[in-house]
C-alpha cells in the first residue's frame, strides 16, 4: 500500500468536482475494471455498502473495503494498489496494461509483429486467400523454431482456430443405472411402493464429466524457441477447457493459468511473460516437478488428470530425481503425456538422460515441434 | 434473543482487540475484512501460503465470540450430501420392519409410511446443514480448493441463499447467516462467482515484528533471544531460501517449541540443524537450508 497518509477520502471527493460519493466510488470501481479486474455490478454494490460501514472519511478503511470487495487474487491486489494510488492522488491512470520492466523476448515477438505478414504481396483477394491457404499448409508442417517473424505472426493467428477438448471421466454426481452401488433411499422407496414386497434393488452410477488437463511447459534455454507456440497452445486449452491448469518449469515452477485466462492471446502471453521469472534459464525439471507434486499435484490437481509435459529432457539435476518424480506423477495422474520437440525429427534418439529416466513412467511420448504435431497432440489429449 | 453477527464487533479495532484475547494477532487488513464480513453477512475467502493462520482465524473467531465452530474439511471428491445430510438408512429399515411387524397387511398406507421414513428424525445433519440450523455460529469451510467445481457451485448456492431444500423434508433456512470462513491454498483457481460472493483476503506471511509478537503470545515460555533468532532466520529462509515449501507461522512455532524443549537458550548451527525438521518438511529443502545455516547464523 502506498501513500496512505495524504488526503482523506472526503477531501479527495471534494477535489473531484464535488461529485456525489457513490458516483465517485463507482468511478474508482470502473477504473479497476478498465485495469483488468473482474468488477461486476454486484461487486460494485457490495463495495459501496462496505465503504459505508468503514466510513468514507477513513482513507485506509476505503482502501481495505475496496480490496476485500473488488479483488480476488494476489495479481488483482497488485493492480488494485496501482489504481488506488492513481485515483486518490488524482493523477491520470495509465490506460495501457503495464508490464514489469524486465522484458521477456520469447513470448513477445509474435505479438509485436502481428501485421508484418500482410504487408506487401498478392494483388487480388482471391490470390491472397489462395496464397494464404497453401502458405498455411506449409506452415503447419514447419518446425516452429525455424520460423521468421512474419511466419510466427501468421502462425499465431492459426492458433486461434484451435479448439482443444478436455477428455471425459466419470462424474461425482450419481445417475440411476442398472448396475453399480446400491442406492439406499431409492431402494427403500421401491419397497414402499410395493407395500413391503421386496422389489428390485436400485443402483446408481456416476455420470460423465471432463477430466482436468494439466500442462507443464519447460521454458528453459534449450526450449526457448518453442515457448511462444507452447504458451499459445496452452492459452487455447485454458480458453476452450476452463479446468485446464498451466505451469512453466525452468529453475522454478510458475503457475500461469490465471494469466492465460485473458481472452486475447497476445495480452495473455504478455501477462504470462510477466509472471514467469526464469525465461531461458537453466532447467531443474526434477525439482520443478517435485514442487508441482508437493504443492499442487498431491492436493488434488494432478489426481485423475491428464498431465502433459513439454520438454526436451535436458536436465541439470540428476536424472534419478526426475525419474522418481515421474514415478510419483504417474501414480497420481490418469495419463502422463510427454511432448518432445525433437521427437518428430529425423534421426532423433531419446538419449538425453532426463528422457531416459522419465520414459518408463510416460503413457504417450509424442512430437511437438510444428502446428500439425500440436493438432495431433490435441487429439491424443481428447482421447486420453 | 438470538442475534446474527452484524453486531458482533463495533469496529475493525474491536476485531483486533477481541481476537488478541484468544492469542490471535490480526493485522489491520484482516481485521477490516472480518469486520466487514460480520456487517455485510458475507463469507470471508482467505487465500495464502500454508501455515499463515487461515484456519486459526476461524477457530479464534468462534472462541472470541463464544460461538460454536462447525468445520467442513474439503477433499477431492467431496459431494454435496457429505456437506449437508444423509439418511440414516439402517435406522429407516429398522423402522420399516417394526411397522410391518406391528400392523397387519391391511393397514399399510405407503404414502404415510414414506412420510414417516423420510422424516427429520432419520436425517443425519452434516456441517453445512448444522451451521444453517445452529447459527449464529462460525462455519469453517477449510481448503475449498481441494473440492471440485460442482461442489463449489453447491456451496455458492448455500452461501447466497442461506437455505437448502431437502426434497422429503422441505426447505431449511438459517435465521441468521452464520459467519463463514473459506480457506484455500490456491492449488487451483476458484470460480469467479464464488469469489464474487465472498470478501477476499490474501494472507501473507507476517512481517518480522508481528511474527515475533505471535511467537511471544503463543509461546511465552520461550526466551526472547531464542524467539527473535528463530523468527529472523525463518524470515530469511522465506525470502532467500528458494524452498519448495517455505516455512509458515506454524513451522516457526514448532521450531521455537522444539528448541525450547531441548533447553536451547539461543540458536547455534548445530542445534539448529538438529531441529530443522520442525521447520522444513522436504528432504531437498533440508539439504538446501543446512548448507545455508552456517553462513546465516554467522552473519
Ligand atoms: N496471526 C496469528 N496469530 C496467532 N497465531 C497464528 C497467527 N497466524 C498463524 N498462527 C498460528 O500458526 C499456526 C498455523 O496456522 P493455521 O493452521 O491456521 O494455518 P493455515 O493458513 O490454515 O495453513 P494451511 O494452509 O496449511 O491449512 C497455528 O498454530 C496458528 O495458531
Ligand atoms: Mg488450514
Amino acid at each position: 500500500m502506498t501513500g496512505m497518509t495524504g488526503m482523506t477520502a472526503q477531501q479527495c471527493l471534494e477535489a473531484h468536482h464535488r461529485r456525489p460519493p457513490d458516483e465517485w466510488l463507482i468511478g474508482f470501481a470502473r477504473a479497476l475494471r478498465a485495469a483488468g479486474l473482474h468488477v461486476t455490478a454486484d461487486r460494485e454494490r457490495t463495495f459501496l455498502v462496505a465503504v459505508s460501514q468503514v466510513g468514507l472519511g477513513e482513507r485506509r478503511g476505503v482502501y481495505w473495503a475496496g480490496r476485500a470487495t473488488l479483488t480476488s487474487s494476489p495479481a488483482d491486489v497488485e493492480r488494485y494498489d496501482q489504481v488506488f494510488t492513481a485515483w486518490f492522488t488524482g493523477r491520470p491512470m495509465e490506460t495501457t496494461h503495464t508490464v514489469p520492466p524486465t522484458v521477456r523476448p520469447p513470448v513477445r515477438q509474435a505479438a509485436l509483429d502481428d501485421d508484418a505478414a500482410s504487408g506487401a504481396g498478392p494483388e487480388t483477394e482471391d490470390d491472397l486467400l489462395r496464397a494464404r491457404a497453401s502458405g498455411q499448409e506449409v506452415l503447419r508442417q514447419r518446425d516452429v523454431a525455424a520460423l521468421d517473424r512474419a511466419e510466427r505472426a501468421q502462425l499465431a493467428r492459426m492458433f486461434e482456430r484451435l479448439h482443444p477438448l478436455a477428455p471425459h471421466r466419470p462424474a461425482r454426481r450419481h445417475v440411476p443405472r442398472r448396475t453399480g452401488p446400491v442406492n439406499g433411499p431409492a431402494t427403500l422407496r421401491e419397497q414402499l411402493r410395493r407395500v413391503g414386497e421386496p422389489g428390485p434393488v436400485r443402483h446408481h452410477r456416476r455420470g460423465v464429466r471432463t477430466r482436468r488437463v494439466v500442462l507443464l511447459i519447460d521454458v528453459s534455454g534449450s526450449m526457448s524457441a518453442y515457448a511462444d507456440s507452447l504458451l499459445r497452445l496452452a492459452h487455447r486449452f485454458v480458453q476452450a477447457a476452463p479446468t485446464t491448469e498451466v505451469f512453466t518449469m525452468g529453475t522454478r515452477l510458475t503457475h500461469v493459468t490465471r494469466a492465460l485466462r485473458e481472452r486475447d492471446p497476445d495480452r495473455a502471453l504478455v501477462a504470462a511473460g510477466a509472471v514467469v521469472p526464469d525465461w531461458s534459464g537453466g532447467t531443474r525439471l526434477g525439482d520443478a516437478l517435485a514442487a508441482f507434486l508437493d504443492r499442487w499435484g498431491r492436493r488434488g490437481m494432478a489426481r485423475g488428470a491428464v498431465v502433459v509435459l513439454f520438454s526436451d529432457g535436458w536436465e541439470r539435476t540428476g536424472p534419478e530425481v526426475l525419474g522418481e518424480q515421474m514415478r510419483r506423477l504417474r501414480a497420481l495422474a490418469h495419463r502422463v503425456v510427454w511432448v518432445n520437440p525433437h521427437r518428430g525429427k529425423a534421426g532423433y534418439q531419446p538419449i538425453q538422460q532426463g528422457i531416459v529416466a522419465a520414459l518408463p513412467h510416460v503413457d504417450d511420448f509424442v512430437a511437438g515441434h510444428s502446428f500439425a504435431t500440436f493438432e495431433e497432440l490435441i487429439e491424443v489429449i481428447a482421447h486420453a | 434473543m438470538l442475534r446474527g453477527m452484524e453486531q458482533a464487533f463495533t469496529s475493525p479495532d474491536d476485531v483486533t482487540a477481541t481476537l488478541a484475547r484468544t492469542g490471535y494477532l490480526a493485522d489491520e487488513a484482516l481485521a477490516t475484512v472480518t469486520f466487514l464480513a460480520t456487517r455485510l453477512g458475507r463469507p470471508i475467502l482467505l487465500e495464502g501460503e500454508p501455515g499463515t493462520g487461515k484456519t486459526a482465524l476461524a477457530e479464534s473467531l468462534a472462541e472470541a465470540l463464544g460461538q460454536k465452530l462447525i468445520r467442513l474439511q474439503c477433499y477431492e471428491g467431496i459431494e454435496a450430501t457429505q456437506a449437508l445430510y444423509d439418511w440414516d438408512f439402517p435406522r429407516q429399515i429398522l423402522h420399516l420392519r417394526a411397522v410391518e411387524a406391528v400392523a397387519g397387511d391391511e393397514h399399510r398406507d405407503p404414502k404415510q409410511l414414506e412420510a414417516e421414513l423420510f422424516d427429520e428424525r432419520f436425517l443425519l445433519a452434516r456441517p453445512v446443514l448444522r451451521a444453517l440450523r445452529e447459527a449464529p455460529c462460525v462455519l469453517l469451510i477449510d481448503e475449498i480448493d481441494r473440492a471440485d467445481d460442482e461442489f463449489e457451485a453447491f456451496l455458492l448456492e448455500v452461501l447466497s441463499t442461506w437455505q437448502v431444500t431437502i426434497p422429503e423434508v422441505g426447505t431449511i433456512a438459517a435465521e441468521h447467516p452464520p459467519l463463514v470462513v473459506l480457506t484455500s491454498n490456491r492449488t487451483r483457481e476458484l470460480h469467479d462467482a464464488l469469489k464474487r460472493r465472498c470478501l477476499y483476503h490474501w494472507i501473507d506471511h507476517p512481517g518480522l515484528a508481528r511474527e515475533l509478537d505471535i511467537v511471544r503470545t503463543r509461546l511465552p515460555e520461550v526466551s526472547d533471544t531464542l524467539a527473535e533468532q528463530v523468527v529472523r532466520l525463518v524470515q530469511r529462509l522465506r525470502t532467500e531460501g528458494d524452498l519448495i515449501k517455505p516455512p509458515g507461522v506454524a513451522e516457526t512455532l514448532d521450531w521455537a517449541r522444539a528448541l525450547d524443549a531441548l533447553g536451547a537458550g539461543s540458536l547455534d548451527p548445530e542445534v539448529a540443524a538438529a531441529t530443522l525438521g520442525a521447520a522444513v518438511k522436504y528432504r531437498e529443502d533440508g539439504e538446501r537450508v543446512r548448507a545455508m545455516l552456517d553462513r546465516m547464523l554467522a552473519g
